[in-house]
This record gives C-alpha cells, sequence and structure tokens, in this order.
C-alpha cells in the first residue's frame, strides 16, 4: 500500500513540506497514518561513551529496572537499591502459595489453584501505550486480548430497574436507539434547520437510521432492526423452533433515572479503547522479565532506603539491609536515578534544592483497593455466557471483571470481585481487615451474581494504602500542583533524578513510569556526554 | 483494663455497631449480609469521631493508632504530642501532607472537627481544647 498511482506516500509528503511547510506535511502525515500521537518513538539510543560513570537506581519498579537496563546497554556501570525481595514494585501478579503482608501485619496466603491470579496493580495494557508494548515485545513477555468491553457484561445500580443487572448490550443499544430517534425525528420536524445545511440533515438522518437501529419510520421500537443491535427476546434458531421473537427495548426514562448510563463511558475512553492486552499468567511478568534482563547481581533486595546525599562527584544512598538484621550499609555512584514512590521519598532526608524537594512533597496518593476472589465453577461463563470484560456497578465493589483468558474451558476461576479508586469506599475498604474485605466484597458481589452464595472458595484483599513498599497507589495530582511543581520535580538536580509514573502526564499507568524513565535516563547521558 | 483499652475496645463497639447501625442506609441496609453499611456517593457518611476514625483514619493510622512502618511510615496518632495545636490536625485534614491525600474535603466540617476532637481526646492525647465545626470551615481552602 505504500504507492498510489505510481506516486509514493513519501514523496507526496515531502512535496506537501517542500510546498507548505512542515505543518502542512504533519497534517498529511496524520491523515496517510505514519504520524504517531504517543511520544514514544522506539527503542532509545545512549551513543557515545560514558567512560565507566555509575549510576545508582533506588526502586526495582518499572520506571527503576528501565532506567537501570538502558543505562547498562549503554555502558554505565549499574545497581539497584530495593525494598521488596522481589522485583516488579506495583507491576505485580499474586498467585496460589503467595503471602503478602500488609501494614498493620496482616499477613494473607495466597489459596488460589495454579494458574490463576490476581494482579493487584496494573492490569490492563492500551494499545497505544507504545512503551509497555515494545518493552514486552524484547524481554519475550507474551500477550493476550484483555477484554474491556463485554456487551453481555453488567451494569447495575442498586436503584435503577429494581436492583437487578441490566446488560450492557441493551443498555447501550437502547440508549442509542432512542437517541438516534429523537435526533432523527427533531431534525425531521426542522429544529436543526439554523445549524445544518438541508443535504447534510438528510445524511445525518440516515447515519442515525443506520447505526441506532431505526426502522422505516424513524422509530426504535421492537423489530428486525432494533433486534439487530440488541439481541433478541428468543435468539433465531434451527428448525421449527426457529423463528426469533423481538424484546421490547426499554423506556428511555429508565436508562435516564437508573444511571445506568454512566457505566458506559469507561468503553468510549481513550485509555479504555480496545484493543488492551495483559500477559499471560499475570502482569508480574513484566517485571520478572526485566529482572531477568539486567545483569546478575544488578538488583540488591531488602534494601530500605534511609537518606540519600550528594555532592560535586556523587551520590551516596544509605540504607538498612533487611535481611541481615537492619545492618546499615551505603551505596555510591556518580550518578541518581530516583524511582522510589514519592510517598516514600518523601520521608527520606533527601540533599535536594528547595524546589524538588517541594515537589517530592506536593502529590498525595491515590487509594486503591482490589480483591480477587476464587470460585468452584466459571458461573458467569455457564450461566450467564460472560466471557471477559467488566460488569460495573454503584456498590461498594463498583466492577466485577472477568478473568480474560481460559474461557469456556469449565473448572474454576478468579473473578476481581472489587476495584474502588480513590472515594469514601476505598479507605473503607482499607480500614477493614483483609477478610472482612473479602467477605464485604462475596456479600455485594452476590446481588449481581447470586452463585457468589454457593460457589465461593477463596479470596485475597490488596489495600493499595497498607502496602509496605508504597504506602499508596499512585501519584494524584491536582492540575495546580502539576503546575506549580511538576517541571521541578522532572529536573535534574546535581546528580539526583527521578523517575516513575509520579514524573509523568500517564499517572498510575505503567507507560508513565517507562517513559519517564526514558526522558531521564536520555538528559543524564548528554549530561554525562557534554561533562 | 486499663482506661485507654477501654476506650479503644469502646470505639470499635461505636464503630462497628451503634454508628455503623445509625448510618445505614436504605438500600444497602437491604444486605444485611454486607453491613454494615459503607458510604454512598462521593463524601463519608459516617457520624461521629469514633466511627470516623475506625473507618478512615485506621485505614492508614491503624485501628489502635499505633500507625506502621514500612518502606517509610505513617505516624502514630497515640501519644503524638504534634496534636497539642489543634490546628495542625485540622490542616492535615484539609490539606493533607505529603503523601497523605486531603480526606476533610470529604467530610462537612463538623465530621472534621469530631475527628479531630476524638484522635485529641483518644489514644492518649489529653488535648481537651476542642475545635468547632466553625473553625473548620474558617481553615477551609
Amino acid at each position: 500500500m505504500a504507492e498510489a498511482s505510481g506516486f509514493s506516500r513519501r514523496k507526496l509528503i515531502s512535496l506537501v513540506g517542500a510546498a507548505a511547510g512542515s505543518a502542512a506535511a504533519y497534517q498529511v502525515m496524520t491523515s496517510l497514518g505514519f504520524a504517531e500521537e504517543s511520544p514514544y518513538r522506539g527503542p532509545i539510543r545512549l551513543d557515545g561513551d560514558p567512560k565507566g560513570a555509575s549510576v545508582l537506581v533506588l526502586g526495582a519498579g518499572l520506571a527503576g529496572m528501565t532506567a537501570a537496563l538502558e543505562l547498562h546497554r549503554a555502558g554505565y556501570r549499574v545497581q539497584i537499591l530495593e525494598y521488596n525481595t522481589r522485583a516488579g514494585g506495583r507491576n505485580w501478579s499474586l498467585r496460589g502459595g503467595d503471602t503478602y503482608t500488609e501494614l498493620g501485619g496482616a499477613t494473607q496466603r495466597c489459596d488460589f489453584d495454579a494458574g490463576l491470579y490476581l494482579n493487584p496493580g496494573p492490569w490492563r495494557i492500551p494499545y497505544h501505550h507504545h512503551g509497555v508494548l515494545d518493552y514486552c515485545r524484547r524481554l519475550g513477555v507474551a500477550l493476550e486480548p484483555f477484554i474491556q468491553l463485554n456487551h453481555n457484561a453488567f451494569v447495575h445500580s442498586t436503584a435503577g430497574f429494581g436492583g437487578t443487572p441490566q446488560r450492557i448490550r441493551t443498555v447501550k443499544t437502547d440508549f442509542d436507539g432512542a437517541t438516534a430517534e429523537l435526533l432523527a425525528k427533531a431534525t425531521r420536524k426542522g429544529a436543526l434547520d439554523a445549524e445544518v445545511s438541508k443535504e447534510d440533515q438528510e445524511i445525518l438522518i440516515e447515519a442515525l437510521r443506520s447505526l441506532g437501529g431505526l426502522d422505516k419510520d424513524l422509530a426504535y421500537r421492537a423489530g428486525p432492526e432494533s433486534s439487530e443491535f440488541r439481541g433478541y427476546a428468543h435468539d433465531p434458531g434451527g428448525g421449527l423452533s426457529a423463528r426469533p421473537v423481538d424484546g421490547e427495548p426499554m423506556a428511555l426514562h429508565d436508562i435516564l433515572t437508573s444511571r445506568l448510563w454512566r457505566g458506559l463511558q469507561n468503553f468510549l475512553l481513550y485509555e479504555f479503547q480496545t484493543t488492551m492486552f495483559q500477559p499471560v499468567g499475570g502482569m508480574g511478568g513484566i517485571g520478572e522479565a526485566f529482572a531477568r534482563a539486567l545483569p546478575p547481581n544488578t538488583i540488591r533486595y531488602g534494601a530500605k532506603v534511609t537518606t540519600i546525599a550528594q555532592d560535586g562527584h556523587g551520590v551516596t544512598a544509605t540504607y538498612q539491609d533487611l535481611a541481615n538484621g537492619g545492618a546499615v550499609r551505603q551505596a555510591q555512584a556518580d550518578w541518581c536515578v530516583c524511582a522510589l514512590p514519592l510517598t516514600v521519598l518523601s520521608q527520606i532526608p533527601t540533599q535536594v534544592g528547595p524546589k524538588m524537594k517541594a515537589a517530592i512533597d506536593a502529590v498525595p496518593y491515590a487509594s486503591s483497593v482490589k480483591i480477587g476472589l476464587q470460585f468452584k465453577r466459571r458461573f458467569w461463563e455457564e450461566d450467564e455466557h460472560i466471557f471477559g470484560g467488566i460488569s460495573y456497578t454503584d456498590l461498594p465493589i463498583r466492577q466485577i471483571s472477568y478473568p480474560s483468558t481460559g474461557y469456556n474451558a469449565g473448572g474454576k476461576g478468579v473473578l476481581l470481585g472489587a476495584y474502588t479508586w480513590n472515594g469514601p469506599n476505598s479507605y473503607e475498604f482499607t480500614a477493614l481487615s483483609p477478610a472482612e474485605r473479602v467477605r464485604r466484597a462475596v456479600a455485594y458481589g452476590s446481588q449481581i451474581h447470586p452463585q457468589y452464595r454457593t460457589e465461593f472458595e477463596t479470596g485475597i484483599a490488596v489495600a493499595w494504602h497498607r502496602v509496605p513498599f508504597t504506602l499508596g497507589c499512585a501519584g494524584d495530582w491536582t492540575d495546580a500542583a502539576r503546575a506549580e511543581h511538576y517541571d521541578n520535580l522532572c529536573a535534574i538536580d546535581g546528580r539526583i533524578m527521578l523517575a516513575g509514573e509520579h514524573a509523568s502526564y500517564i499517572p498510575a499507568w505503567q507507560e508513565g513510569a517507562i517513559l519517564s524513565a526514558l526522558d531521564t535516563v536520555t538528559r543524564l547521558h548528554k549530561r554525562v556526554l557534554a561533562a | 483494663m486499663n482506661v485507654s483499652s477501654i476506650s479503644r475496645t469502646l470505639a470499635l463497639l461505636l464503630a462497628t455497631c451503634g454508628g455503623a447501625a445509625a448510618q445505614e442506609h436504605a438500600l444497602h441496609a437491604a444486605v444485611p449480609s454486607a453491613g454494615p453499611a459503607m458510604s454512598e456517593g462521593k463524601t463519608f457518611t459516617e457520624s461521629g469521631g469514633a466511627a470516623l476514625t475506625a473507618r478512615v483514619c485506621a485505614a492508614c493510622h491503624q485501628a489502635g493508632g499505633e500507625g506502621a512502618v514500612g518502606a517509610a511510615a505513617y505516624p502514630a496518632l497515640r501519644h503524638n504530642q504534634k496534636l497539642a495545636s489543634a490546628g495542625y490536625p485540622v490542616t492535615l485534614m484539609l490539606y493533607g501532607l505529603r503523601g497523605m491525600p486531603p480526606l476533610g474535603r470529604m467530610m462537612s466540617d463538623t465530621q472534621v472537627a469530631d475527628v479531630v476532637n476524638y484522635v485529641r481526646t483518644h489514644f492518649d492525647n489529653p488535648y481537651g481544647d476542642a475545635v468547632a465545626p466553625g473553625d473548620v470551615k474558617a481553615a477551609r481552602p
């Protein structure tokens, strides 16, 4: 497809560029599909000899390990200090046999069957997070589709439709159909004459009929047109029972007042659009792959950083060696890439200027809770024909996500039985014991899936404000705080620079962590070569 | 049983029985197995310092107010001399501090005052000069 009428697209672009300037060329590139909106431009190239310079990286999450991997490849001597006894940070999967102790001392053992897991942190990758996808490709992390939108999952409101869960398919189709009918009829009555030309009105009506499932009278009602979108009261079959029966659409009033339309936004937003991905076997596979790609012994585990000092020659981090009774040790290097969460870094005496310190102190961390529930059988598939996807509810659990793997094979399965993000319920769940969180997730979820009551086996709950290595979920920037502090947070202060999702405009996403690390090591490398 | 453990037990009882029962919302109350009720919407619905402290503050500072230590720490509310000045916890509630979110923005003036007054008179803290909702209102952004 590169050639059109013997005239290459590249040639066309260069002609447009010469004649009309680069802005016009960019526009043409965009419409021809060459230009990308993502800032990720493929593997970074750190050309030039760093002459044995060393870098101390703090934190073996995705940001820290991205920085370490690229600096190592460019010829730097790299060492990482990590608080946990594993790599990955918030990139993490809890699998059967794992134990997890939260702040406050409660220890949970994950009793999931083999192959089943919970991703307590990140769990899905948008197709436009090119950095994460590229590292997965380079590090050999196999991906599979993550189902964000499943038309057969539910939207649920305790108040709407008597508390009965409704299929996303019917709510979405009936909302679209009813609004298409209203707009088509308003257009036909001349209500849009001032805004839309007569010619465009005819096309608009045709589009609304086509996309909204309207019949020849521009009505959205029970009939073959609407059934092709919303499905049937009785599906078409074979033999004598084959004849389909059309279903009666919901009344627009009922959809509006139920507020079920609120849940539909989760399928429209850019960050949730198809295709999304997940690593086969758990998101934690990415962190594990990064750790394998680093030279042996790059990461020192069980290292709790207590101070970070710098002078004109280098950086010294003091840390407690947790595996050896907290023995105080030091690590030194020419430079430091600090990829610790700001919740942690803000409590560590750090020798940086007042602007960076103010920025480090300026970001509260979001609250989030995730609860994984194992059931004896995949009743959501067997009984309700829900294969992957997410049901949204106004109950405190907010979401139920069905596994995007292992479909239609019977056996056990793990649901994400709650996923809160900020708001009162997130703190209330966090304040409960892990067992009580799980108990409530089962109780609330049984309002949507009554099978919970008989099929539930075991669960595990992770409340991010009680996670010992982050004390919170992710940087929760306000626009005002960003305007005042963001650039100062990302600037190089002497020999110290930061990386992590908090140092990005994609907070709480792994892509933000990776892009911030690539940006910071690129600037570091320039400075090293210039020295 | 000493005074502090009695007050702790009392706080727990209030939080899990009386205080919560008073908060039961009609909708969630219809599901007794999930109870006690949790807040609906974007603000906390608990009332009273005991319930709010047990169901919000305890998320990080723990049920006994003892705080917690990991890669960094949640300071103890217990025996905390920084609470001597009432303005300090009021400010923390409304503006947060470092990683701590400004939770008072999801509470009414009365709720914030109740939390501050409760914490300053429990967990071995002897600070009896109460703040009023009006003080909280004046301190909001």
